[in-house]
């Protein structure tokens, strides 16, 4: 590991309007790591939303601007899987010439937040920053596209104090798939219910997945249903409660 | 177009569904054996992994000389004193069922599963022209009592409960039976036993057709597709073009993972290698065999954005693995093929403006991709779809505007971060408690089930410069 590795953040359009606080807890954490962490102006969206409703015209053009806003980053780090596989997996295809070969770099360069923290970095203990039972959903782009399942787990494993249990059918759809969740709304909502009721089956206190769509879907079902359980990002269990102010969370010389 | 378009929207469709507590059983507890009994087999398998590149790998071969092997099969049947018909669409493909029948002066048929005979709505064509058709396999003749289609590709009775299943009996043989599956199996067999005597056609449909040898093989559990293809005196295979596979060898493969993905058998409980009509010497069989090769929109996707999809094994895999399948079934879908395969099946046979709503019945969570025995990438067609679907402007004016717009916005960074001040100022009489819990109607979509996070009282840019500061102390 070479010394102060510089990050860029992308903070995607989810993370920007509606968890800005799941944001300020990457950055913190990754500076408790020692990471230097730039945030390149100008951040809109991946496109992914274009992309799957087959709006690629579109897409491509937002692919366009993203990979140059990012063509001087070191590693980009994203705290959502479905966004990360969006900019990994799908800009190349979206561009051509000098520009897909810019997005291929940007692809190689790309993480998604437990990845980078595991594998790149090389850190897997860290301090809860919550009480309780801990499960783990794997979000759909994560698992499938990016073929991410032990990342995520072995943080919340050896997340110390913590229990962490697995959710049955943990592997399963949410039932977000972004604008699917407002063209079929009951579908959505009954793949939803059968994913809470798995999860208040196991008696945690927390939920934790790496996508804020897969997060915006759960919170609203257990916001809805009046539930205990709480769906937190990744960060928010690494770096401080959901709403507290955060202070630096993993022990240096913590590496696996 | 090969079918008629469903009356009633998808959305409503998936309501009802979705409210049938029957339904809602029946589909959790198959699926869920199902999903089960396919993942143990694969574990116990480890070369199960490497059969399915091989297997995908001989479908493609196939399908770039498919000319040349579809010449091969037909004349490796012909030389076994079998006859080969080519239906360009599915009212071809009936008209040269219908044209045996006739010939042959039929007044009934047994049937083997098929979804190739459903897909080209044999039964119903079969009726009006006065043969009787009987369908032998036991979800398909519950079905048939029940006056519905199939609603799953391997097993077609999936949305019923073995309780409805023995009111059905009851209702409509006369027959009150204890919701036994083991009793409800023998009342079947007795009622069908007479019927497979009586019989003049056995139609059937074909897994695999084997160029080399002019072999049509039948995957099957119950047995009934050996009585249909060997006790009448004609037996008519149905076969998509697709199906043909170059030789022994390779039928090996696709039989090593098949039965896997379906059931999670090792093999299916019969697999019946058939070889034209009896010859001199020879007990049983037809006095004549005839495959009917289906086109019906097939050909023309070997250089079409669905080539992928003419690898199907029909298999089912994807089904039971489809959040949406699970929730819905598939009557739902409105269609012959259910289930994400389903959708790319029909769009194939009726063209893109039969999916346009089906297209976005998927979460594109990829479990189905996964789950494929030859790794058919049906998320990425589903997408590909869409595009098309958006392209060729089929897709309503409203959502290609709202999307027009967020591409236009994503574009103009300073413009798009004026949506934050916007939205606060929009959703301020509707956040309760730090939640919005309702939203007008058109906008409310998500709210009926759901709370929605308001936008924050600051967007991440609008922190970044405190964040920065924080960084350089």
């Amino acid at each position: 590991m070479s010394a102060a590795p510089r990050v860029s953040f992308m903070v995607t359009c989810l993370g920007d309007m509606f968890y800005p606080e799941i944001g300020e807890k990457i950055v913190r954490l990754l500076r408790s790591l020692g990471v230097t962490v730039e945030f390149p102006a100008g951040q809109t969206c991946c496109g992914l939303p274009l992309f799957n409703s087959g709006y690629h015209a579109d897409a491509a053009a937002v692919a366009r601007r993203t990979v140059a806003l990012f063509e001087g980053a070191g590693h980009v780090v994203v705290p959502s899987g479905s966004c990360a596989w969006m900019v990994k997996h799908e800009y190349p295809g979206l561009l051509s010439g000098a520009e897909r070969t810019a997005a291929e770099r940007l692809a190689g360069r790309t993480h998604e937040l437990s990845q980078f923290l595991v594998k790149v970095l090389g850190r897997r203990k860290f301090r809860r920053a919550v009480d309780g039972r801990l499960t783990y959903h794997d979000s759909c782009h994560l698992l499938r596209g990016l073929r991410e399942s032990e990342s995520p787990r072995a943080l919340l494993r050896e997340l110390a104090g913590a229990e962490f249990v697995e959710l049955p059918g943990g592997d399963e759809c949410c039932g977000f798939g972004g604008s699917f969740s407002v063209r079929l709304p009951e579908v959505s909502s009954a793949i939803l219910d059968k994913k809470l009721a798995n999860v208040e089956a196991t008696g945690v206190e927390c939920v934790v997945a790496c996508d804020a769509g897969c997060l915006m879907q759960m919170r609203g079902g257990l916001s809805r249903r009046g539930s205990r359980v709480r769906a937190l990002h990744l960060a928010e269990v690494l770096a401080g409660g959901a709403g507290e102010p955060a202070s630096a969370a993993a022990p240096r010389g913590g590496a696996a | 177009m090969s079918e008629v378009a469903p009356v009633t929207p998808l959305r409503e469709r998936a309501g009802q569904a979705l409210k049938d507590t029957f339904l809602q059983e029946a589909l959790t507890i198959a699926t869920t054996k199902f999903i089960g009994l396919r993942r143990e087999a694969f574990d116990e398998f480890p070369e199960g992994e490497a059969l399915r590149d091989q297997a995908r790998a001989i479908k493609e071969a196939t399908l770039q000389r498919l000319d040349h092997w579809l010449e091969m099969l037909i004349d490796s049947i012909e030389r076994r004193g079998g006859h080969v018909h080519y239906a360009t669409s599915a009212e071809d493909a009936r008209r040269i069922v219908l044209d045996i029948a006739k010939r042959t002066d039929a007044r009934m048929a047994v049937k083997s599963k098929s979804m190739a005979t459903e897909e080209i709505h044999l039964n119903e064509a079969l009726e009006a022209a006065g043969v009787t058709p009987v369908e032998t396999d036991l979800g398909e003749y519950i079905i048939q009592l029940a006056h519905e289609r199939p609603s799953h590709i391997i097993a077609p009775a999936i949305h019923k409960t073995k309780g409805q299943v023995a009111e059905l009996f009851a209702r409509e043989l006369g027959r009150e039976t204890p919701p036994d599956p083991e009793v409800l199996t023998r009342i079947a067999r007795d009622e069908l036993r007479e019927k497979f005597l009586r019989a003049d056609l056995g139609i059937t449909g074909a897994n695999f057709a084997v160029a080399e040898t002019g072999t049509v093989v039948l995957v099957t559990n119950e047995g009934n597709g050996r009585m249909v293809t060997s006790l009448p005196r004609v037996h008519v295979a149905v076969m998509g073009v697709e199906k043909v596979v170059p030789s022994m060898t390779d039928l090996a493969v696709f039989l090593a993972i098949l039965a896997k993905s379906a059931t999670g058998q090792k093999l299916s409980v019969y697999t019946s290698l058939v070889n034209g009509p009896r010859r001199g010497g020879e007990l049983e069989g037809p006095e004549e065999f005839h495959l009917v090769l289906l086109d019906n929109g097939r050909i023309r996707q070997i250089a079409g954005p669905l080539r992928e999809a003419l690898s199907c094994l029909r298999c089912g895999a994807c089904l039971n693995v489809c959040p949406v399948y699970r929730q819905i079934g598939g009557h739902a879908y409105g269609y012959t093929y259910p289930g994400p395969i389903g959708i790319l099946l029909t769009a194939m046979l009726n063209g893109p403006e039969s999916v346009k709503d089906l297209a976005h019945a998927s979460s594109l969570c990829g479990a189905c991709a996964d789950a494929c025995p030859v790794r058919i990438d049906i998320p990425r067609m589903l997408v590909e779809l869409r595009k098309e679907v958006d392209e060729r402007r089929i897709a309503p004016w409203p959502e290609r505007f709202v999307f027009g717009a967020l591409g236009w916005l994503l574009q103009r960074p300073a413009l798009y971060r004026l949506t934050a001040p916007l939205g606060r100022l929009f959703q301020r009489p509707f956040v309760r408690g730090g939640a919005i819990r309702r939203l007008p109607p058109f906008l409310g979509q998500w709210t009926r089930t759901r709370d929605l996070p308001p936008v924050a009282a600051r967007t991440f840019q609008e922190r970044w410069a405190d964040l920065e500061r924080e960084g350089r102390r």
